[in-house]
């Protein structure tokens, strides 16, 4: 029996002879691979590698520096959140689906809460305030995500600056995250109904000041890349791919704005009140990873004007509900801080322990058995920073749901990797996959 | 064994996992008129499609969504009118339902339909039963919907027709059986990693 050593430097199988690449003399890799007299190369890129934007593995077919084949293999982030949601109620439901692209947490939450109040008939129910403030954290959101699709994009490509300025940026997103949900990521701050809680007092005056620091630096930013001549060597012309490309492979996002196509769910099919905030839909006419970069990059500002007129609803919307009126779906409780953290408000607990028997028996069951959804079906399409996010759901009259998929942007914009970067040279790759920005978590759920 | 006090039924389960209400999902035909932009594209599919009624099994509008359900030996045909006469240029890719209790049509395939031209969006539904699990593929028509049905042959066992690649897309390879199916039980998995085994779960606890 012959052992394997998966350290070894080189194998000899029946595809032929396999190198393990784990750093060392480049050199002597060179000459060894030279010595085998094979013109085609297969290199395997990742699931661990720096380059490839998470868990992703890329199978390069190379002759020379030309890729003739690229294919990606995902699965590596697999989690079965689907399966899980299946097992969870409906409330619970928000808590699984901001973990899937964990770059849009609030994108996931809001396409998941808009289908299930779709089929709970609710649509319309969900107060104004409630809607402001999604449409505001999902517009932070956005902002947070571009940094890291521009920060990791640059540092892919070698530029590492940028990387340091985006993810500054980033911070005060996160810290305005932070202070309105508790959480930095993965909040499971937008629920069925409306929104976890209200805004914490002083967040709004945090978010001035917050859209002002990054107005100031976005305009910096821009200035370290845009035209700077490595950076438009290595993206103009790259990864490209025109509008039939992105319509039958199902591209939607910054990628199909790239071709010049102004698509965009917000202005196209609003949810949330998106008609009512002034902003525009930003196209290049590329169709390259420098087009996507700029279409980011001017996508910051109109995120930060929709913000700006959030802050302006709120601020008249002061002491609005958040949550629906409905008493059988909205959560029992308001969340108050305690001397022991955050917790239920004494109010209620007074209420429902020392008043009141049904109000115990209401909370009781709705926290632990959940509220029922009629059976039906719903999709709902959002557009996420990645592009059409949507929550295909089917309920079966349950308190749980009875299936969950979700058409996530990164799974789908993925498959442009070999139409982007066929014929081309094997370091433009990186640049090509950066721009399709996928987000593993989501990819894979 | 008595009766539940406060006149509980069942399993008296109130914590809901015990599955208090399990309804099967049966929504019957929708009549016309349909609404919205819906009566329109009944229309015109009709026009462009002479096999129409043959091949639509039933229309559904609920909540303000359009369903086709097609047959499945009809599903090429009708993607492709959809496709390049009623403008549906793009396909959101697919997704499966599993029914098990809807006998001889168990396994349903669901594709979301978005027209840029027109700004619309419908819904095919196609349903093969368990034993014969199988639909064409609509690679062709729409190539984005290969790693979709590749997901969907995966996680429900449904086998795509003619797609140009059909193996699993996020489990392992070698993994048996489709997880997302019902009669796959949510649960750990014994793992296997350099000779030693850790067990599921469900099977750690001694208190089980």
């Amino acid at each position: 029996m012959t052992t394997f050593d998966p350290y070894a430097p080189s194998r000899e199988t029946t595809e032929g002879k396999v190198f393990s690449v784990t750093g060392g003399d480049w050199d002597a890799l060179v000459q060894d691979i030279g010595a085998t007299k094979e013109e085609r190369v297969v290199v395997n890129m990742g699931p661990q590698h720096p380059s490839t934007h998470g868990v992703l593995r890329l199978v390069l077919e190379l002759e020379g520096e030309t890729i003739t084949e690229a294919r990606a293999g995902i699965g590596y982030l697999h989690t079965g959140i689907e399966k899980n949601m299946e097992y969870r109620s409906w409330t619970q439901g928000t808590t699984f689906v901001t973990r899937m692209d964990y770059l849009g947490p609030l994108h996931n939450e809001t396409a998941y809460c808009l289908a299930v109040e779709k089929l709970l008939g609710i649509t319309n129910d969900v107060p104004e305030r409630a809607s402001v403030i999604r449409v505001m954290m999902m517009e932070l959101n956005r902002i947070s995500s571009h940094m890291v699709a521009l920060g990791t994009g640059a540092l892919e490509l070698g530029a590492i600056s940028p990387m340091f300025f985006a993810f500054r940026e980033r911070e005060t997103v996160l810290e305005i995250f932070e202070m309105i949900t508790g959480l930095r990521m993965n909040m499971a701050y937008i629920r069925p109904g409306g929104v976890q809680q209200d805004l914490p007092e002083g967040a709004l005056t945090k978010i001035r000041e917050g859209v002002k620091l990054m107005r100031k630096n976005f305009k910096e930013n821009a200035t370290l890349l845009i035209g700077n001549s490595i950076w438009m060597k290595r993206t103009q012309g790259i990864g490209y791919l025109d509008l039939a490309g992105c319509t039958t492979l199902g591209i939607t996002g910054p990628v199909l704005r790239s071709t010049g196509l102004p698509w965009d769910l917000r202005k196209l099919q609003p949810y949330c009140g998106y008609e009512n905030y002034n902003f525009d839909v930003v196209t290049a006419d590329t169709c390259d990873v420098y087009g996507r970069f700029l279409i980011r990059m001017n996508e910051l500002e109109q995120s930060l004007r929709i913000i700006e007129q959030c802050v302006d609803k709120l601020e008249k919307l002061e002491g609005a509900p958040v949550m629906v009126a409905d008493k059988k779906i909205a959560w029992p409780a308001q969340l108050a801080l305690g001397g022991d953290g955050l917790g239920n408000s004494l109010d209620h607990i007074r209420q429902i322990m020392g008043t009141s028997m049904e109000s115990l028996i209401h909370h009781f069951k709705l926290v632990t058995e959940g509220f029922h959804v009629p059976a039906g079906q719903a999709y709902v399409a959002i557009e996420s920073p990645r592009g059409e996010l949507g929550a295909s759901i089917v309920s079966d009259g349950g308190t749980k749901p009875y299936r969950v998929h979700f058409r996530e942007p990164s799974f789908n914009n993925l498959q442009a990797t070999a139409a982007m970067s066929e014929g081309g040279m094997v370091a433009d790759i990186i640049g090509a996959v950066a721009s399709i920005d996928p987000v593993m978590g989501g990819v894979d759920r | 064994m008595t009766d539940g006090m406060f006149g509980a039924k069942g399993t008296g389960d109130t914590s809901g996992y015990g599955g208090l209400v399990r309804q099967a999902v049966n929504s019957g035909s929708s009549e016309r008129p349909y609404g919205s932009y819906f009566d329109e594209i009944a229309d015109d599919l009709e026009r462009a499609y002479p096999d129409f009624s043959d091949a639509i099994e039933r229309v559904v509008v609920d909540r303000g969504e359009l369903t086709l359900h097609v047959k499945r030996e009809k599903l090429v045909e009708v993607a492709m009118i959809l496709r390049d006469k009623l403008k549906f240029e793009m396909c959101m890719g697919v997704n499966g339902v599993h029914y098990p209790e809807q006998t001889g049509r168990e396994l349903h395939a669901v594709y979301p339909l978005l027209s840029l031209t027109k700004n619309q969006r419908i819904r095919l539904e196609v349903s093969v039963p368990d034993g014969d699990a199988q639909i064409p593929s609509v690679v062709e028509v729409w190539a984005g919907n290969n790693w979709h049905e590749r997901e969907t042959f995966d996680m429900f066992g449904i086998i795509f027709d003619g797609h140009p690649g059909l193996t699993r897309i996020l489990m392992p390879d070698d993994w048996e059986g489709h997880p997302q199916r019902k009669d796959y039980s949510l649960g750990g998995i014994a793992v296997e990693y350099k000779g030693a085994t850790t067990p599921p779960p469900s099977e750690r606890r001694s208190y089980k």
